[in-house]
């Protein structure tokens, strides 16, 4: 699936960012490979937002679209607080 | 003795080179030959402070406050970001631009880049409330080897965000100085000056360290061995050496160290969205986001296009410059050297440069600047500003642009000659060349929008507005739709981290405003001087008169207008505002309002606008854009016209 087929809500682990910049500015983020987002949401006539721990990022619907996630299981201390960990 | 501060430059990635130099040599800050830099004096013994902190991160408070009044803002020599440097005692502080990582993604991280890699002491400004992403770039600096002092700001909105962050425990797993600050109300800055003479190079990684060793021998310092493992091919070109290919593995890495150091030293206390999460989430929603964008576009169109246009300008175009100065000038003009010649006519005739051109930046495009610079600047510091990217996104991606394009577009209407240079802030190249084309075809920019409007409530009223303003939408959306299409190269995509939204602090919005207007008016000020120089010239050779009789067929039989357009459209050459003020003294009524207006709007940019199209995307590039404003105005103008009198 992709980050731009993510459920609003749902948590979810980054697996693949094909573009090379994106996926060291995404690292930079804290949203490179293999971490997990606490909150995604596509947006409806906008981009993708993306949420982890107090870092909000937008990421444009075609980049959404080249990025492979998986949903993540919830956190068993499901909230705010729980920072998504790099791989 | 004194000596100047030098600082190293590279080539723009992924842009043109923009100043002439072959191996580039060392530049010196101040007499670059680009971009009219100037000198900062220090002793030869001086340290480089350079602050280096995220965007939005409150650096420049610390700045403001480190340096005084007494501050330089010039364009990095070789690319088009502007810094600031100042002195502060013995020392020269240097700001850089917001960035999330050093290396040469953008034009900012390449200033950015090429400054800290010969800094003396680096005091890097980090958001406690975020310091997931910002810890990236501090151990960015601290595995490039730099003496660091952190600044850890913002601990007071971190708490009323429900975060605890242990200074002591971040300095301990950093190995440097960590001062807890609140910009905002100045507090620990004295602290963080103090712990300058205190800065340390902190904790790398030891298998990075080692990597960073073996390149010493071919690379200038460890700072540059660190960005050539990270692939930064500038960086490698310039020692000799090539790019490591290690940036991926290294990235996470760092990431890795960065979220370990987080989990050590923030803890969570409190639980839950605050209210302006949530208030954030709404303005992007679009249910919730686009009514509250055109909310603001009206309190915008208010401030700027009706207070500041008509009002301010009113004042200063009307009363003071045509009021006092002109007169004046014409008298002493007069005086001086008679008041028939040429020479008399150039200096202070119609299109005189010092009666003209004077009124022109002084009286009307001054008071616009500001009004924009302010509501810019207010927007960019309450964090509003990557929101209303992101809105707009979605409907940007259509025309070949992302959303960071909204901010020249939303500049254009107020002078498309500044939104030519914010064009800066996008992607590429190819992305450039699409939002100056739109802006130079389809966005009628605040002078003439004045006459514009007036002209269509007296001509119609709400019909013909909404008719006007559909035409206009949708030529600027086919236009748009075709260049994307068209122009070679690929667009970049939204990638923005969205910060919180915060109440804008009064001093630093003027402070931005103040320093991104004198930054225009000296960069720009000249091609207004050289654009009704020229006209001048055009005037006074009789060639002005000769084109307008040229042109008059196009218009009586093409266009379907009385002869006496030709002279609005010639007019429109010299400033785009006199080309639609010139349509006043026609009497045109409905539909003939209609194409007069729409092929006025089509019609070539200002000369000024025109020049600065030139020094920004180069001569054939203007040119395309001045021929084919030229033709798609008559081209539509025409079609509308024979149209119109179908309909009717």
């Amino acid at each position: 699936m992709t980050l731009l087929e993510a459920r609003k809500g749902s948590r979810i682990r980054i697996l693949e960012i094909p573009d090379d910049r994106a996926r060291a500015q995404c690292i930079r983020f804290g949203i490179g490979e293999g971490a997990v987002v606490d909150w995604a949401e596509p947006l409806r006539v906008g981009p993708v937002l993306v949420r982890q721990a107090n870092q909000e990022i937008c990421l444009g619907r075609n980049l959404a679209a080249r990025i492979v996630v998986e949903e993540a299981a919830p956190s068993a201390e499901c909230g705010p607080d729980v920072r998504g960990r790099g791989a | 003795m004194r000596a100047e501060i030098h600082a190293r430059s590279a080539p723009a990635a992924g842009t043109k080179e923009p100043c002439a130099a072959g191996d580039r040599p060392e530049y010196d800050l101040g007499h670059a030959a680009c971009h009219g830099s100037r000198a900062v004096q220090a002793p030869e013994d001086a340290r480089r402070i350079v602050l280096v902190g995220n965007p939005n991160v409150g650096k420049s408070l610390f700045f403001n406050a480190f340096t005084g009044l007494y501050v330089d803002v010039s364009n990095y020599p070789g690319t088009t970001v502007a810094i600031s440097s100042g002195r502060m005692g013995d020392d020269v502080v240097l700001d850089t631009p917001g960035i999330y990582g050093v290396s040469s993604f953008n034009d900012e991280e390449i200033v950015a880049r090429d400054i800290v890699v010969d800094a003396d002491v680096v005091l890097n400004v980090v958001d406690a409330a975020h310091l997931e992403r910002d810890l990236f770039l501090t151990l960015q600096l601290v595995d490039m080897g730099l003496p660091l002092v952190v600044a850890l700001n913002m601990v007071d909105e971190a708490e009323a965000r429900g975060m605890r962050v242990d200074a002591a425990e971040l300095s301990r797993s950093l190995g440097v100085p960590v001062v807890p600050t609140v910009a905002t109300s100045r507090k620990g800055f004295l602290e963080a000056q103090s712990a300058m003479a205190e800065a340390r190079v902190g904790t790398s990684d030891p298998v990075l360290q080692e990597r960073i060793v073996g390149l010493l021998d071919r690379v200038r310092t460890p700072g540059e061995a660190l960005l050539v493992l990270e692939d930064d091919p500038f960086i490698a070109e310039r020692n000799g050496v090539e790019p490591q290919g290690l940036r991926d593995e290294i990235y996470l890495g760092r990431r890795r160290r960065v979220n370990a150091v987080v989990a050590r030293v923030v803890m969570h206390t409190g639980e839950g969205l605050d209210l302006r999460t949530r208030l954030g989430h709404a303005l992007l929603r679009p249910l919730t986001g686009i009514p509250a964008l055109l909310v603001l576009l009206f309190i915008m169109y208010e401030i700027i296009g009706v207070f500041v246009a008509q009002t301010v300008v009113g004042f200063t175009e009307g009363t003071i410059m045509q009021g006092y100065v002109e007169p004046l000038i014409r008298q002493v003009v007069g005086a001086v050297v008679g008041t028939t010649g040429v020479l008399y006519q150039l200096l202070a005739g119609d299109f005189g440069v010092l009666t003209l051109t004077v009124t022109y930046i002084f009286g009307l495009l001054l008071p616009l600047v500001i009004g924009f610079y302010l509501m810019m600047s207010l927007l960019e510091d309450s964090g509003y500003l990557p929101r209303i990217a992101a809105l707009s996104d979605r409907m940007m991606t259509v025309v070949g642009l992302n959303g960071r394009a909204i901010i020249p577009m939303i500049l254009g209407f107020g002078c498309i000659t500044m939104a030519t240079i914010t064009t800066r802030i996008l992607g590429n190249e190819r992305e450039r060349r699409i939002a100056t084309a739109l802006m130079a075809f389809a966005i009628p920019c605040s002078a003439q929008l004045g006459v514009i409007t007036g002209l269509l409530a007296g001509a119609g009223g709400l019909s013909l507005t909404v008719a006007y303003a559909v035409i206009m939408v949708v030529i600027f959306g086919v236009l748009g739709v075709l260049m994307a299409r068209f122009v070679p190269g690929e667009s970049t995509d939204l990638l923005i981290d969205l910060p919180p939204l915060r109440v804008p602090q009064p001093m630093n919005v003027l402070t931005k405003t103040y320093r991104k207007t004198v930054m225009f008016m000296r960069e720009v000020g000249l091609y207004f001087v050289v654009g009704s120089l020229l006209l001048g010239i055009l005037q006074v050779t009789g060639l002005l008169v000769s084109a307008q009789a040229w042109l008059a067929p196009l218009t009586e039989e093409w266009l379907l207008l009385p002869r006496e357009t030709a002279t609005a459209f010639i007019m429109g050459f010299v400033r785009r505002d006199f080309g639609a003020a010139g349509l006043y003294s026609l009497g045109l009524s409905g539909a003939d309002v209609l194409v007069a207006l729409v092929t006025i709007t089509l019609f070539v940019p200002c000369i000024a606008s025109v020049l600065v199209i030139t020094k920004e995307r180069g001569k054939s590039f203007a040119a395309f854009v001045w021929v084919g404003s030229v033709v798609l105005a008559f081209l539509f103008g025409g079609v509308l016209a024979h149209f119109a009198e179908r309909l009717t």
